[in-house]
């Protein structure tokens, strides 16, 4: 009927192969790429200290957050039959950021507990149920982005009022880096930590897939055709806050990878909905990275921090979206 | 042979009764137009016939079963609806929206099975949309968009169409392309049922007019029947004048009755 999806998928693996490739060998420390593919395999010494200890961790969590970032993006604009939809438009990250910084700032657990992810879980699930709650099941996406932006607005302050109230300074400047989004310095225990969650969120949202298509004609239709619409949006929403959680526990908020993926494979797979899904993954693993790589690569005294390197790109990007589809965009619905 | 029917039908929107223990039975071979005013409850008698709206009182079913527990893809393979001004969300090409039809039969777009792709191609052709498959949905024009819904779902080959208003949207000559194509399913055995604004197209094509009125079945036959000048004037408000012609029901509306 379509082009076959395989040669996309095969050509997003190879690229992100490369990209991992160059992730394990940028850095620092000089490990030329042979070397550092050599160095995970077998004992070399302080490279391998360096690449298993140090490098892989951060190459595993740029793949999986990306993976589960576009995957969520995708299935979140199939499910709303909106382009410009992505976790981040319904306050997710900052819902999410917000339940675990409260789990820091408690001070009853560390940044290595298996309450960060939960609490960051649930605050992405309260934010997408409180906008969908406000907005309805109708609204339309000017309805939908404005609840989006009130509750992660709501989110950003009682962030920012942690932040504030906070006795001790180093938990603050902790806290304020860790919102930034980065995977600098993460160990496996974080892979660990995160792998659980991106693969349920995973299994949610790809299993929602084949109701997507018909979803694409209206919520009615897809009903009549005998698509379980109710299961489908919970399916899909449950993976994205999940998935979201997920990310925002171990790498902090980043942002505008669930928007740009599925746009940057749609010209290459169609538009099917259900299609977009795993390429919009593969895309997103990619671009992640790709950033922090590049981020690893941009001369600065410090670090720049992916998340903030995304929000860069994303932003303009998301405009250049809304300016091409203004005109549909007004009258939507979601 | 497939048999729909409702059963003391009762529905309730907020606080207002919409459907008020409507009875009736749509049998294989018929053409029926529903037809009334806005706010009688077409739509909604429609929803709850396909199983889209649960009954408040009452039941509907298909050959004795009752479609609110049928399993959702069985009801689907046996009911296609076709909702009113539906809408594509994405540039998709016509052939995978018509492929959607085949969904109720376990049939992914791009996987059809010999008898999907037969359905889909027979589908297209009967909407006179030869040509078309490959293009974007949202490229379109309205009236085009209409027919690509209606070829899907003429796709699933239910044995029962409901359609809600499924030519207000075309042009006269393509209204009529359409409705032949109707007619010529219910011959075929298919029990279909059409909600018209058009009474004289309605009138044409229909083998019997469902007319209703707030919530209820005001009138049931065969359009020399329903549809008289009193009925009109009390049903729709207007002053009309029906024209009985060598077999044909021409009606004219004259205009609005004031307010009783």
């Amino acid at each position: 009927m379509s082009r076959s999806p395989s040669p996309l998928i095969v050509g997003l693996t190879l690229l992100i192969a490369v990209l991992a490739g160059a992730s394990l060998a940028i850095g620092p420390a000089r490990i030329p790429l042979a070397t550092a593919v050599e160095a995970l395999v077998s004992d070399r010494g302080a490279a391998s200290i360096v690449v298993r200890e140090i490098r892989l961790p951060r190459t595993l969590l740029a793949l999986m957050t990306g993976w589960i970032l576009g995957l969520a993006g995708a299935g979140l604009q199939g499910l709303l039959r909106n382009p410009l939809a992505d976790t981040a438009v319904f306050g997710a990250p900052q819902a999410s950021a917000f339940g675990a910084v409260l789990v820091i700032y408690s001070g009853l657990v560390g940044t290595l507990s298996w309450a960060l992810p939960f609490a960051a879980i649930a605050g992405a699930l309260l934010s997408i149920a409180l906008v969908v709650a406000v907005a309805g099941r109708s609204a339309t996406i000017v309805v939908l982005v404005l609840a989006g932006l009130a509750v992660g607005s709501l989110a950003g302050a009682g962030t920012s009022l942690a932040i504030s109230l906070s006795p001790n300074p180093f938990a603050v400047t902790e806290i304020v880096f860790w919102l930034l989004g980065s995977f600098e310095d993460r160990s496996m225990t974080h892979v660990l930590l995160a792998s659980p969650f991106i693969l349920l969120a995973t299994i949610l949202i790809l299993s929602a897939a084949s109701g997507l298509r018909a979803l694409a004609l209206g919520e009615e239709t897809a009903l009549s055709l005998g698509v379980g619409v109710a299961r489908l949006r919970g399916l899909i929403v449950a993976g994205a806050a999940i998935g979201t959680g997920a990310c925002v526990a171990v790498a902090g908020s980043i942002g505008f990878v669930g928007l740009v993926a599925p746009h940057l494979v749609r010209p290459l797979i169609g538009y099917d909905p259900a299609r977009t899904l795993v390429p919009a993954g593969l895309a997103g693993a990619a671009l992640l990275l790709a950033a922090d790589c590049a981020v690893r690569l941009i001369p600065s005294a410090g670090e720049v921090k992916v998340g903030v390197l995304t929000a860069l790109l994303g932003v303009p990007f998301f405009l250049w979206v809304i300016a091409r589809r203004k005109a549909e965009l007004a009258e939507t619905p979601a | 042979m497939t048999r729909l029917e409702a059963h003391a039908l009762s529905v309730d929107l907020g606080n207002r009764r919409v459907l008020d223990r409507v009875g009736l039975s749509l049998v294989p071979g018929r053409l029926t137009a529903i037809v009334g005013p806005n706010g009688a409850g077409k739509t909604t008698l429609l929803r709850a016939l396909a199983g889209l709206q649960p009954p408040g009182e009452g039941d509907v079913t298909l050959d004795g079963v009752s479609v609110s527990r049928m399993p959702a893809t069985a009801c689907a393979r046996s009911i296609a609806y076709l909702p009113q001004g539906g809408g594509v969300a994405w540039p998709l090409p016509v052939l995978s929206v018509v492929a959607l039809g085949r969904l109720p039969h376990g049939e992914r777009p791009e996987a059809l099975s010999g008898r999907g792709r037969e359905a889909v191609e027979t589908a297209i052709r009967s909407v006179g949309l030869e040509g078309f498959e490959g293009r974007p949905v949202t490229a379109l024009s309205g009236g085009e968009r209409a027919r690509v819904l209606l070829a899907r779902a003429l796709a699933t080959q239910a044995p029962v169409l409901l359609a809600d208003e499924p030519v207000a949207a075309l042009d006269p000559r393509h209204q009529l392309i359409v409705l032949d194509r109707l007619k010529a399913l219910a011959r075929d055995g298919a029990t279909v049922a059409v909600i018209m604004h058009d009474l004289t197209l309605a009138a044409r094509f229909a083998d019997d007019i469902l007319f209703m009125q707030q919530g209820r079945i005001a009138a049931f036959g065969s359009p020399e029947e329903v549809l008289t000048e009193e009925r009109l004037a009390s049903g729709f408000g207007i002053a009309a004048r029906v024209l009985r012609e060598a077999g044909r029901v021409v009606v004219v509306a004259e205009g609005p009755l004031p307010r009783a």
